[in-house]
């Protein structure tokens, strides 16, 4: 997980990997290598205070050129709710994260649908499957060109559709991936889905999936190690 | 030489603009009738050394463009404080 000054997600992010079998450990922002890292999150908070706009800045810290060289290489980054926001502003993922349409900081458990399965988050659920996910945001409306729209659309970018209309994103849009599918930014938080005492656990498919894709790359790695 | 500028960043036409449209709504509630067309922005003011105008001029719109304004969904407007506004085009 890479920690802005500002993220506050790192941690239940870190939990929810570990509950899943995962091998997590934070990654402070001036960092400027991310190598034996089989996948990388951008956890969700308030990086740089959303100063200018939220992840504005956090995109010039040292380490998203390693972030970047790892979504090029095909290793599965999930940017969550902050993290969706810095990953649009660096340009990993199309479009961008305004503000919420009623004007209102949302924070409320919502119904998300998975369209598409062809994402390193989503590659575990059925497509059509309701997941109950909490959002958490005051900027977290999806916008971009119609053209962008519709290429994300046919190509199955969209991988989570609100069921409802919370906050305004354009075509209901709540997680969009990159053309290979293993780059995703996601705003609702899935790592806040993974217990019943909090209301829901379809957070754990979502985790589960992101972490197979992680254990994918980390043998193809080696293995490519190994051939070389 | 030293030249300010003005950086006035708001959304580009076509996008939603929910702070300009609650005010407005307000509006006539306040007594204020026939007021439209409101939109929020941001003001950004910042001095650029350079060797001349032109030189500055440039510095400037590589800084809207890279960081101030957010072009997938914003529009920037520079101008020269203390002048007349920078002869550059505002940005679509």
């Amino acid at each position: 997980m890479v920690v802005f000054p500002g993220s506050n997600c790192e941690h239940d992010v870190a939990a929810a990997l570990a509950s899943t079998g995962a091998d997590p450990a934070l990654v402070w922002h001036d960092e400027t290598s991310l190598d034996g890292f089989s996948a990388v999150v951008v956890p969700g908070g308030f990086a740089h205070g959303d100063y200018l706009r939220p992840g504005a800045i956090a995109r010039f810290s040292p380490v998203m050129a390693a972030v970047e060289r790892a979504g090029r290489a095909g290793v599965p980054v999930l940017g969550i709710c902050n993290g969706f926001q810095v990953l649009t502003e660096a340009g990993m993922l199309p479009g961008a994260l305004g503000k919420n349409a009623g004007l209102r900081f949302l924070c409320e458990t919502v119904e998300c649908r998975v369209e598409s399965s062809r994402s390193v988050l989503t590659q575990g659920v059925a497509r059509g499957s309701v997941l109950r996910l909490p959002i958490n945001h005051y900027e977290g409306r999806f916008t971009c060109d119609e053209s962008t729209l519709g290429d994300l659309e046919r190509a199955g970018r969209i991988v989570l559709r609100y069921c409802g209309d919370p906050n305004g994103s354009a075509a209901r849009v709540a997680a969009v991936a990159n053309e290979e599918g293993n780059v995703v930014g996601c705003m609702p938080h899935p790592e806040r889905a993974m217990e019943l005492l909090v209301g829901s656990v379809d957070g754990r498919p979502l985790i589960a999936g992101f972490v197979a894709a992680a254990e994918r790359c980390a043998r193809t790695a080696l293995s490519a190690r190994a051939v070389s | 030489m030293q030249v300010a500028f003005l950086a006035e960043v708001r959304v580009k036409d076509g996008v939603a603009d929910p702070e300009g449209l609650a005010i407005e709504r307000a509006l006539p509630a306040l007594g204020f009738a026939g007021v439209g067309e409101v939109s929020v922005g941001k003001a950004i003011r910042f001095v650029v050394e350079a060797g001349d105008e032109q030189a500055a001029r440039l510095t400037a719109e590589r800084l809207c463009e890279a960081l101030l304004a957010n072009t997938v969904i914003e529009r920037y407007e520079l101008s020269v404080l203390g002048g007349a506004p920078a002869a550059g085009r505002p940005s679509p």
